[in-house]
């Protein structure tokens, strides 16, 4: 049964697509259970980040509790103490901080007193469409590179590529933006370098225009990974019974390819980007702190610098449980690709 | 192993040889300011330039090599500690400790750990210890998944088996027996590790939250290049090539050494 591959364990679904033929029994009803699995696994992962992570910090040395040391007077520190709640076990904080949470209250921000939850939400937007569009090119590029790659495998447009998606890899996207900036803003002077818009002009292009270089950075965290899973997982197929079937009964090549190779290959394609995703958002960190781009990976830098406890531990929630949605969405389309799922 | 895999080789032997002897042959400290000289083009007292507060570049990149190399190779090493004891006693022990402990390291792959090497820094602060602590004990999931496959592979083969009959058991027939299998699998994990770590390192130390000036590292010397990148662009490249080409040698090396050590992934 697939259902019980892991929350991310998307590699080791590649061998669905070799299953036996008894999953042909699987009904409408294991879809939704299969969806259900994923979605209680999915609440466990996020449950998991935030006792991680607010464990940790609690329990470390030199996190809250190190105001304990602050050379302020003895009333200043029990005041501060009660204030932070620091009176009480760790578990307990740890509960009622999770019941805030699920109303939506991550507690106050040390550095700047205001909710966490809405320091957090002004900059979500921004990660959202950064991460997206980066999570765009990397599908609508990646894919057909490694199709590409596979259908004209050991020639040198393969072997070109290959290096290409081999340098990807190994650039830090940090240098990449600085040189993108270089090329870009500083030299040919196309493309503004930093920010989410101009301060004169607020337009959608003028959005977009920003949006170019810090996606196309980002997207290189993922790309070239997805590239060479549609290679590898292409070649695979092509090797196929049903495709020299499908090529032999006069098929044209390029129906072959979409319709019978493809649709096959993109099977553990989508599980791999969807286990990509944790990556992508991590990416975000640098790649806003190169470009100026105002969301929560600047925010949790802010933060990190600034050690503010709270809003850390609710960045990181939220980022767990933005992961975790994308993953559920991956699952989805797979249910929607793969018709064993769909179909009884 | 393919031609790319011993190119890399060749590549990583020689910026070993560079960060081992560099700093010893060319003499000039890296924290030697010279502020006449700030950003200065390269010139024979100064072959790759200086920075902005009139540092020699050769000679940070040299020193800036051994930092580098160190933390890529001991967050590594941690990674592998880590991944090991995780998926060997989940492979081996079965039952729920297989569960939970399978559950744990899918957990932390779901998670982006980016932000929580920013929890713990913004706990325990900056430093190399903590450098390399955090980048291990992030990145041995992958490392715990490919032992946990050998673990369970080996565990039914016949000479284990028969090595079991013979009243092997325990610790020991996991470690004399189970895992030397696992070796190959674990050098290319190995490989490919220190590419990520010194991706992550240099991308810590480019934040301002990894290996702290004065101390080079070729991430923090990115980090104030960014601001001068309109007039000294040098600055930016070197480092910047210097750590893509490493990276990209130990991913070569990596894949080169898989094909050479898994007949299966030969096509």
């Amino acid at each position: 049964m697939p259902c019980t591959t892991s929350a991310n364990g998307g590699w080791l679904r590649s061998d669905l697509r070799f299953a036996p033929a008894d999953r042909s029994g699987l009904a409408a009803p294991a879809v939704a259970r299969f969806l259900l699995q994923r979605v209680a696994l999915g609440a466990l992962v996020i449950v998991f980040a935030s006792a991680l992570t607010f464990f940790f910090v609690n329990l470390a040395p030199g996190g809250p509790a190190s105001i304990m040391r602050f050379d302020v007077s003895p009333e200043q520190r029990e005041a501060l103490i009660r204030l932070m709640g620091l009176d009480r076990p760790v578990p307990q904080r740890y509960m009622e901080w999770l019941a805030g949470a699920l109303h939506g209250d991550l507690g106050t921000s040390l550095l700047t007193n205001e909710p966490v939850t809405g320091r957090i939400a002004d900059r979500l937007p921004n990660t959202l469409t950064l991460a997206g569009s980066a999570l765009l090119i990397s599908i609508v590029l990646g894919i057909p590179i490694g199709v590409v790659q596979a259908v004209r495998r050991g020639k040198p447009i393969d072997h070109l590529l290959s290096l290409v998606s081999a340098i990807g890899l190994s650039v830090p996207v940090f240098w990449l933006g600085i040189v993108l900036i270089l090329v870009f803003a500083v030299s040919l002077h196309v493309l503004p370098s930093a920010g989410v818009t101009s301060v004169s002009s607020d337009t959608f292009g003028d959005r977009l225009a920003h949006l170019v270089l810090p996606a196309i950075a980002l997207a290189t965290t993922i790309l070239p990974t997805v590239a060479r899973f549609t290679r590898s997982s292409m070649i695979e197929v092509l090797h196929e019974d049903y495709v020299r079937t499908a090529t032999s009964k006069g098929l044209r090549p390029r129906t072959v390819m979409m319709r019978h190779a493809l649709r096959n290959a993109l099977i553990p394609v989508v599980s791999a980007i969807g286990a990509l995703v944790p990556r992508l958002i991590g990416g975000t960190v640098v790649t806003e702190a190169v470009f100026g781009w105002p969301g929560m990976g600047r925010l949790a830098l802010e933060a990190a610098q600034g050690r503010d406890y709270p809003l850390v531990t609710g960045l990181t929630v939220v980022v767990a449980a933005i992961a975790v949605v994308a993953t559920l969405l991956v699952d989805l389309a797979y249910t929607r690709i793969d018709p064993r799922l769909r179909l009884a | 192993m393919n031609r790319l895999g011993f190119a890399a080789l060749i590549v990583l032997a020689t910026v070993a040889a560079f960060a081992v002897a560099g700093p010893v042959l060319w003499t000039i400290p890296p924290e030697a300011t010279d502020a006449i000289h700030g950003l200065a083009g390269p010139s024979s007292v100064h072959p790759l330039g200086t920075d902005e507060l009139g540092r020699d570049m050769l000679s940070r990149l040299l020193h800036g090599s051994r930092v580098t190399l160190l933390v890529g190779l001991a967050a590594m090493l941690a990674a592998i500690v880590i991944g090991v004891l995780v998926g060997a006693v989940a492979g081996f022990k079965g039952g729920w400790i297989d569960g939970a402990l399978m559950r744990f390291t899918d957990a932390m792959l779901a998670v982006p750990a980016f932000f929580f090497i920013l929890v713990v820094i913004t706990v325990l602060g900056t430093g190399v210890g903590t450098l390399i602590l955090v980048i291990g004990a992030l990145s041995w999931m992958p490392v715990a998944r490919v032992v946990y496959g050998e673990t369970l592979r080996w565990k039914t083969a016949e000479f284990v088996v028969a090595a079991e009959s013979l009243g092997v058991a325990g610790p020991r027939l996991l470690l004399r027996h189970i895992l030397p299998q696992a070796i190959p699998s674990l050098i290319v994990s190995a490989t490919l590790g220190v590419a990520f770590a010194i991706l992550t390192e240099s991308a810590l130390s480019y934040l301002g939250l990894g290996v702290q000036p004065p101390l080079p590292s070729w991430g923090n010397m990115l980090q104030r290049a960014q601001l001068y990148v309109f007039t000294a662009p040098a600055l930016a490249i070197y480092p910047g090539l210097a750590i893509t080409i490493v990276v990209l040698a130990f991913n070569f090396l990596g894949d080169g050494l898989r094909d050479a050590l898994d007949p299966r992934r030969r096509r």
